[in-house]
């Protein structure tokens, strides 16, 4: 089958729902008027502390996580795949509810200032690098690295010439990925941040939603896509030039090692304490506020999820709102795999083509959500294509986000089958699509129930989009939260924090779900 | 064809009269998740002497090359060379080679890059690397290979490249671990008297495990049986 | 972010049950005391005492085949549902409320689809935004009758150019909430003026929001402009500055996160937020409910911030519509905002729940800017201010 028919379905769908309704809403906005923001000095300063605090916070996540990313996929661990669950609940809380559990526990001074939103970044990126780089990591053969020490190399050598080159794509993947959220980052930097610390997504947001100025916001607008465009070519570039064909384990078994030297003890014990320190206390925090009532413990603010409200328009039974923050995150989820599945095959099978694809699917990511909000509000608001009233709209714009991730997670391990794997296959008789069927489509499962958790996740901790497209009464999760937080008052206040709980034990579950579609693991040595 | 040996004693060296044994592994023990892998193995390599390890798949044979090795601590048991207890002696110091059953040649290297592994890491100039790997690749009679990727090799010449790799970097003892497993009978069969002769030639004791009986009347100047090799109750 | 200071009401309003029995008797006495009522309240701004004469703001007589309408509203709306219930019962008109966003997004979102609107009548214009809404021309003008019962200086806003354009539904003050407790523990006079907030009594104990960012942060910030004039507003916040104020980007980060009476009990006494919080925390109290509430507002310097509903341009059930603003208005809707949305209902005369009149502030005098004057200088204003405290 011809790779570039494979990448068909993916790039009409984001030339559809990305590209026109983005060109859209930069058409209202295209004036030369909007250009003299160029001229302004705060513009730049602007600039220059988003593309800071965009590199800070990619390197030294990449540094907190990669152990994380080591042990959680090497080490037999028990309790491993809870923890991989609980890492990736983080990514999905709104940033409303995280600042305010970082507020809970670090010292006043540190908020406002740029040193909280680099801690916040880690927080929220831990998982985006330990499933990318630990879902290929895992799949390497260990032996490579045993292989290496016996000719002499010390484990410290072997990782830096035989391990790290096969590492590389999904590190590469996963710098893309983290470095394209931290630099749009938008919530994160509202709720921890004050006057001195603004980023150009906030700047574009503000120019959009709050004064329509719609021609500011248009060059700054291109100006990111710019500026994240030559980021995102430099990396897949990158990532293509580095991928390796190698042997990839058996689908069915996935080899971990048992944790027994002093040295592996110590480092899974740093990581759980890393774990513990950065991700389980802030959530903790959470927790507790939810069941602490003045000076003592009880259920009273998880029972007024039930009646705050309960008399007016503005109530939503917590249940529904778990319930529609589920039909949209499965409906994203499927869409996603789908998508993301076929442009990650397209990407791989093809040549330079793929790569225009593979930017293309990544530039949702790095586009304001208010301004591919705005665009589909504007494109499709005529019949027969009014969608504007369908519950589909907010699923789709979760899929523009989730693509990116399923693509990325996806890619490396594509890259790195062996083609002598299918060749085998088809000496043995099997025709093409059965070889690929034989050889790729088990690892594929794999790697994409990965990525369907994590589109899971995603749409379950959307707010942006949501809150912009959706046209129910029944808000998702997230929503919910935000508008209860939103009142005065020690019950709405808990019962905020009981539903942020109830939203961090769904995300938990699905992941652990999408970690069990895996298969299973042994233990050797 | 020559007897299984039914006593794990070295045929000595060339010194008369002086008991030398090169590598001693002694009351070696493994388990994993309970299941007991090595039950106290005792063997005992000489110093030019190539033994051949028999037993079936899942005995335990990987897992004691691994302990040698030094990849693998064991339960119980001492691992030494020339009298010297190895324990404290890690993996990358040991200079033992391993000849894995699959190849396992760097994915990212060619055929030259594998080769000359071990000596880059040691830290050795391009021109003497270079001079080496091409002596070895002529030693198996693989001259001329070094630019090729080593996914466009077959399965024989790759066991090949391993088997030079793993002696570049001259090895005091080389592990084998079923390298010809892949393989087909007559390949295997070459392939086998040819180690041999390489081993004798360089001087190099080694351990080679195999299930196959012919393989390792072949390559073995003894023979023994993995279940024979463990401590009577 | 809007401010919602929804109110989860134990015991909601219900509308007087006299209503329609008194539609019958004496028009011409209540237009007479409208008349009077109206001459009154011209002179002053606080809020004559009086009752809302039903006959003009109950809800129309039910004279519609069955249709839906699509109220458009900010995250902040919300009315008790059998208040609701009772005017879809009387008109056979079923409510559709879509909420989406704060009041901004919400009027951008119109503005942006001026012509093909999302729904039929929207909430939540305010006046700072209202110039811009109303040049963008998304509204079909409307005059209900019902105007005539509401506060005058509200119906100023909406007369003029702006020609009907809204209607004012409500309004609120954003004020500088003290906490009592504090204050007392430290033997310390809380501020009483907008001054006073730069002396150096009170250094580090105010917490204010980004106007950029946050609507209450903005009225705020328009208070002292309206206070200290073009010349002199930004020489206060320099003031502010050097009395060590901390900025935050919402308002609920300031009032839940640092404000020491909020829900995390932070570490200031003082923060810009609504003359309506300090009930609104009692109502939203854990059993046992207080007998009155932690924290005051500082009656200077509040500004005063309105509400508007109008019907959008365009849409295809424009009677149903006005039938909707005219609800808003009526008694029933009116008699629910406090306790639903925690905001001052703009009819004269609407009684009160007991919690407000105990507990919510007047203050005598709200700061206010003309609308159109907002929105052609907020941008300046807002850029302005954070030089002054940016750096």
């Amino acid at each position: 089958m011809p790779a570039w028919l494979l990448g068909l379905v993916p790039a009409v769908f984001l030339c559809v729902f990305f590209a026109w309704p983005v060109a859209n809403i930069l058409a209202r906005g295209a004036s030369t008027q909007g250009l003299s923001l160029l001229r302004r000095q705060q513009l730049w300063r602007i600039v220059e502390f988003t593309l800071v605090q965009a590199v800070a916070s990619t390197a030294l996540t990449l540094v907190v996580a990669m152990p994380g990313a080591y042990v959680l996929n090497r080490y037999a661990l028990p309790g491993r795949r809870v923890l991989l669950a609980l890492v990736t609940v983080p990514f999905v809380l709104p940033t409303v509810v995280v600042g305010l559990a970082f507020r809970a526990i670090l010292p006043a001074s540190w908020i406002g200032t740029i040193w909280v939103i680099l801690i916040a970044h880690v927080f929220f990126n831990y998982a985006v690098v330990v499933r990318v780089v630990g879902g290929l990591w895992g799949q390497i053969d260990p032996r490579y690295a045993l292989a290496a020490r016996t000719l002499g190399a010390s484990p410290w050598s072997a990782f830096r010439t035989v391990t790290w080159p096969l590492l590389r794509p999904a590190v590469l993947a996963a710098t893309a990925l983290v470095f394209l959220f931290t630099f749009t980052s938008f919530g994160v930097v509202l709720v921890l941040g004050g006057p001195d610390t603004v980023t150009l997504e906030v700047e574009i947001y503000l120019r959009t939603a709050e004064l329509l100025d719609l021609p500011g916001a248009a060059v700054l607008a291109v100006l990111q896509l710019l500026m994240l465009g030559l980021v995102l070519t430099v990396t897949a570039r990158l990532q293509a030039r580095s991928a390796v064909a190698q042997r990839i384990r058996a689908p069915s078994a996935r080899t971990l090692t048992a944790v027994a030297t002093l040295g592996q003890r110590a480092l899974a014990a740093g990581v759980l304490v890393t774990i513990i320190v950065l991700l389980a206390a802030p959530l903790a925090a959470l927790v507790l506020r939810s069941v602490r009532v003045g000076d003592s413990w009880g259920l009273t603010f998880w029972r007024a999820l039930g009646s705050v409200d309960a008399s007016t328009t503005r109530f939503v039974a917590p249940l529904d709102s778990v319930r529609v923050s589920l039909q949209y995150a499965v409906a994203t989820a499927a869409f996603s795999v789908v998508i993301g599945g076929l442009a990650a095959c397209a990407v791989a099978y093809s040549g330079r083509a793929g790569r225009v694809l593979d930017a293309g699917a990544m530039l949702p990511l790095g586009t304001s959500a208010v301004t591919v909000g705005f665009g589909l509000l504007i494109t499709f608001d005529r019949a027969p294509v009014d969608l504007r009233g369908s519950w589909i709209m907010v699923p789709l714009a979760h899929t523009l986000v989730a693509v990116p991730l399923v693509l990325r997670t996806t890619l490396p391990v594509l890259r790195s089958i062996d083609p002598r794997l299918r060749q085998v296959a088809a000496s043995l008789g099997a025709a093409p699509v059965r070889a690929w069927a034989t050889v790729d489509l088990p690892l594929l499962r794999r790697v994409l129930a990965v990525g369907a958790g994590f589109a899971f996740a995603v749409s379950l901790g959307e707010f942006g989009a949501t809150v912009f497209l959706a046209r129910t009464d029944t808000p998702t999760l997230p929503v919910q939260i935000v508008r209860l937080l939103s009142r005065p008052g020690q019950v709405p206040y808990g019962a905020a924090m009981a539903l942020a709980t109830l939203l961090m034990v769904v995300t938990a579950a699905a992941v652990l779900a999408a970690e069990a579609l895996q298969g299973r693991s042994r233990v050797g040595g | 064809m020559r007897a299984v040996s039914e006593l794990p004693e070295p045929t000595g060296g060339d010194r008369a009269g002086v008991d030398r044994r090169a590598l001693a592994v002694t009351g070696v023990a493994v388990a994993f998740s309970g299941r007991t892998i090595l039950d106290r193995v005792d063997v005992a390599v000489g110093p030019d002497e190539v033994l051949a390890l028999l037993g079936p798949s899942g005995s335990g044979k990987s897992t004691l090359l691994q302990v040698i090795a030094g990849l693998l601590r064991p339960d119980a048991g001492q691992v030494s060379w020339d009298g010297r207890d190895l324990a404290a002696v890690a993996a990358h110091r040991r200079r033992f080679g391993l000849v894995f059953q699959d190849a396992l040649l760097f994915p990212h290297l060619d055929v030259a890059g594998n080769v000359g592994y071990g000596l880059k890491v040691a830290g050795q100039d391009r021109q003497r690397v270079a001079r080496r790997v091409s002596e070895l690749l002529d030693l198996v009679e693989l001259g001329g290979y070094g630019g090729r990727a080593v996914a466009t090799l077959s399965g024989g010449e790759a066991q090949r490249v391993a088997l030079a790799r793993a002696l570049a970097p001259a090895p005091r003892l080389l592990l084998l671990d079923e390298p010809f497993g892949a393989l087909d009978r007559d390949l295997r069969d070459r392939l086998a008297v040819d180690v041999r002769a390489l081993l004798h030639q360089l001087g190099t004791p080694a351990v080679h495990v195999t299930h196959d009986l012919a393989e390792a009347d072949l390559v073995g100047d003894r023979v023994v049986r993995l279940s024979d090799l463990s401590r009577p109750v | 972010m809007r401010r919602a200071l929804f109110g989860a009401t134990p015991t909601p309003a219900s509308p007087p049950p006299a209503a329609t029995r008194r539609l019958r008797s004496g028009v011409a006495g209540a237009v007479a005391a409208v008349l009077l009522l109206a001459a009154c309240s011209a002179a002053n701004t606080a809020q004559p005492a009086g009752s809302a004469d039903p006959s003009l703001t109950a809800a129309p007589p039910a004279s519609f085949a069955p249709t839906t309408i699509v109220l458009l509203a900010h995250d902040s709306f919300a009315v008790s549902k059998d208040v609701l219930a009772a005017f879809e019962a009387r008109t056979g008109i079923t409510v559709k409320i879509v909420t989406g966003g704060d009041a901004g997004q919400v009027v951008n979102k119109a503005v942006l689809t001026a012509g093909a609107p999302e729904g039929d009548v929207l909430f939540g214009v305010d006046n700072t935004l209202l110039s811009r809404a109303v040049s963008a021309g998304i509204f079909a003008p409307y005059e209900p009758a019902a105007l005539s019962q509401v506060r005058p200086d509200l119906v100023a806003l909406v007369s003029g150019s702006i020609g009907y354009a809204v209607v004012p539904v409500d309004y609120g003050d954003v004020c500088v909430n003290i906490d009592d407790r504090w204050f007392a523990a430290k033997h310390l006079a809380p501020p009483a003026t907008l001054e006073d907030l730069t002396k150096p009594a009170y250094k580090g104990l105010l917490v204010a929001e980004n106007p950029a960012t946050s609507s209450t942060g903005l009225a705020f910030l328009l208070a002292t402009v309206a206070r200290y004039g073009e010349s002199g507003w930004q020489g206060y916040w320099a003031r502010l500055k050097a009395n060590d104020v901390k900025v935050d980007d919402g308002w609920t980060q300031a009032y839940e996160g640092d404000f020491s009476d909020g829900g995390k009990n932070g570490p200031r006494p003082l923060v810009v937020s609504y003359a309506s919080s300090p009930p609104a925390e009692i109502v939203y109290a854990t059993d046992p409910k207080p007998t009155h509430p932690n924290s005051s507002v500082m009656l200077d310097g509040c500004f005063r911030q309105v509400e508007f509903v109008g019907v959008l341009a365009g849409t295809a059930h424009e009677q149903a519509a006005r039938a909707f603003v005219d609800f808003m208005l009526s008694q029933p809707f009116q008699r629910d905002e406090p306790l639903s949305m925690f905001v001052d209902p703009s009819v004269v005369g609407t009684p009160l729940p007991e919690v407000f009149t105990q507990w919510a502030a007047t203050p005598t005098a709200s700061l206010s800017l003309p609308p159109a004057l907002i929105t052609a200088n907020r941008d300046r204003w807002i850029d302005d201010w954070t030089q002054v405290i940016g750096n």
